[in-house]
């Protein structure tokens, strides 16, 4: 079997590396992608249409909502799904005896921890909000500020971090964020314009039209940093304890 | 020149790290090294301009998706037969 | 570094390609030949990095800054500033954002495979949790996660067919028919006390039963298990 299945891989990989000849050199600026239209347009009009810097913000959140939309949807389920297959799997299973943590929590690590967490949330909340001048955004704040609650579980236990964060809340707020995007999309078809057509919300903010579509891809972005946040630490309170929530690594 | 020896360094030290975690028999030891996978690829994104992505791969890439592994390498056993 | 056409043109121009298309070999060979289901994890996870790495090298161009405009096009930031400068000048339009002619734009990397790229990552590792998810159950299950010995006890399961080493419980086929053994008994235990209604009271009897059964040890589980301190 192992060498059986070399053969489909050489084949693959002959053949690419055949259509390799066609590709574009390295870093031509003269390229299909980098010439098509779409491209250009983005990088040209982002600063008179939305008047953020960061294009890359810009079109996740703006050209290309819809996208986003389903994408932090897809992480939604999939964080439903590992709850459903893991809840009550190990129903009258007995704990591992190998792997029993039975020490106290390490006081040099708590401590440290302890000094890191709010540092990170900070962090988190300012890569967020700082998402449109400079790299970040929704994805990068929330899993920052996930990993920080992760941290709290490794470093403690998962009792711990989930009586910060209990798993109801955490589903909670992972719904909340995407009822957040949808709502602002919902807001801006309810006032004349199209599904996540920020622009129309220039009725009911005092700002100009430009300046409407960069406060409600930050509203965008706090719904996905939501979403991406609480589901990342539903993963791995559902991996490190079998579905327990109880006890964790 | 000297990003384009740094390029080609990274990209030959990806191959390598990409072999050594299939290639070890500790299941742990290879999330490990897929740690380090992910975070040369973030290093070979940064360098290529596409800095949101390699922000997104330092944070997903290299933290979560290691931690997750390792959460879960821990509840089965850890040596792989192959 | 200065080496000859071909070598040059294979291993300078097009680099990125060649080691992508040795990723995604190295991750799919993974995902056929290893037996262990975390090893063609981390294979699907090699092969969704190296795609990734196609696109990002798609985006590159060649001089190009990131895509994050500079001083001199960004809508805020300093733009007060050389809004000043330039109004000095005359120019009105300094004001507004303007849109950046075809000459500034080759000075920016594609941003669009930056995003798409963006959102497949943090999906990816959506997808990695779900199917260790169901790795870890795989493991509850059969007590291993390697192919060969998976296949072997599957096997066996299906010789026995008896009770389906996933749940514990009796598959649905299965559970039909124990029920209605456990029907049966029922019937015949309270056939000494009525005939005519016991056949109906019965049913619902052990249904409820069954049904006691399965929530009970969640319900102890749930709420028990201290943690033990030393």
């Amino acid at each position: 079997m192992k060498y059986f299945s070399l053969i489909p891989v050489i084949a693959i990989g002959g053949l690419l590396l055949w259509a390799g000849q066609d590709f574009p050199k390295w870093g031509d600026v003269e390229s299909p992608a980098s010439k098509s239209p779409v491209s250009s347009h983005f990088i040209a009009n982002t600063g008179v249409d939305t008047e953020v810097p960061n294009m890359v913000t810009a079109v996740l959140a703006d050209y290309r909502g819809f996208d986003t939309m389903f994408e932090t949807v897809v992480v939604f389920i999939a964080g439903m799904a590992v709850i459903a297959i893991l809840r009550g799997s190990s129903v009258g299973r007995p704990r591992r005896k190998d792997h029993e943590v039975e020490a106290e929590p390490d006081l040099i690590v708590t401590n440290t921890v302890r000094l890191i967490v709010p540092v990170l949330q900070i962090f988190a909340f300012y890569v967020l909000a700082h998402g449109h001048v400079s790299p970040g955004g929704g994805f990068q704040g929330g899993v920052v500020m996930g990993a920080s609650f992760i941290l709290i579980a490794l470093s403690w236990d998962l009792e711990k971090a989930m009586s910060r964060f209990p798993i109801e809340r955490c589903l909670f707020v992972a719904a909340m964020g995407i009822v957040l995007y949808g709502g602002i999309g919902l807001l801006s078809m309810m006032l004349g314009g199209e599904f996540l057509d920020y622009a129309e919300l220039e009725k009911i903010l005092p700002v100009s039209r430009e300046m409407a579509r960069y406060h409600a891809m930050l509203g965008v972005e706090i719904g996905v940093g939501f979403t991406v946040a609480s589901i990342m630490f539903v993963l791995y309170a559902n991996l490190a304890s079998e579905g327990r929530l109880k006890q964790g690594l | 020149m000297g990003l384009e020896i740094f390029n080609t360094f990274i990209l030959l030290l990806l191959v390598v790290v990409a072999l050594a975690s299939l290639w070890v028999r500790d299941l742990l030891v290879s999330a490990v090294i897929f740690g380090v996978y992910s975070f040369l690829m973030c290093l070979l994104w940064a360098e290529m301009g596409a800095v949101d992505v390699a922000f997104t791969e330092a944070t997903v890439g290299a933290g979560i998706s290691t931690v997750v592994l390792v959460a879960t390498i821990f509840h089965l056993r850890r040596k792989s037969n192959d | 570094m200065e080496g000859g056409g071909l070598v040059s043109e294979l291993f300078i121009e097009r680099l990125n390609y060649c080691i992508y298309v040795v990723l995604l070999l190295i991750g799919l060979w993974a995902m056929l030949a290893k037996r262990n289901l975390v090893k063609k994890l981390i294979g699907m996870s090699i092969f969704q990095t190296a795609i990734i790495l196609f696109y990002v090298s798609i985006a590159v161009k060649k001089d190009a800054t990131i895509p994050i405009y500079l001083a001199e096009h960004d809508p805020h930031g300093s733009h007060a500033k050389v809004a000043t400068e330039k109004n000095a000048a005359g120019n009105q339009d300094a004001y507004h954002p303007v849109e950046l002619k075809p000459e500034t734009v080759k000075g920016y990397a594609n941003p669009l495979p930056h995003v798409l790229m963006l959102t497949a990552i943090v999906v990816g590792v959506a997808t990695l949790g779900l199917a260790l998810a169901l790795t870890q159950r795989i493991y509850q299950g059969y007590g291993t996660v390697e192919e060969d010995e998976l296949l072997v006890k599957l096997e066996r399961a299906d010789e026995r067919t008896s009770v389906s080493p996933v749940t514990g419980a009796k598959p649905k086929g299965r559970a039909r028919s124990s029920t209605q053994g456990a029907k049966a008994k029922a019937v015949a235990s309270s056939v000494s006390k009525n005939k005519s209604t016991a056949k109906n009271f019965s049913v619902s009897k052990t249904k409820k039963k069954i049904q006691s059964q399965s929530s009970s040890p969640r319900k102890t589980t749930g709420k028990g298990k201290p943690k033990p301190k030393s």
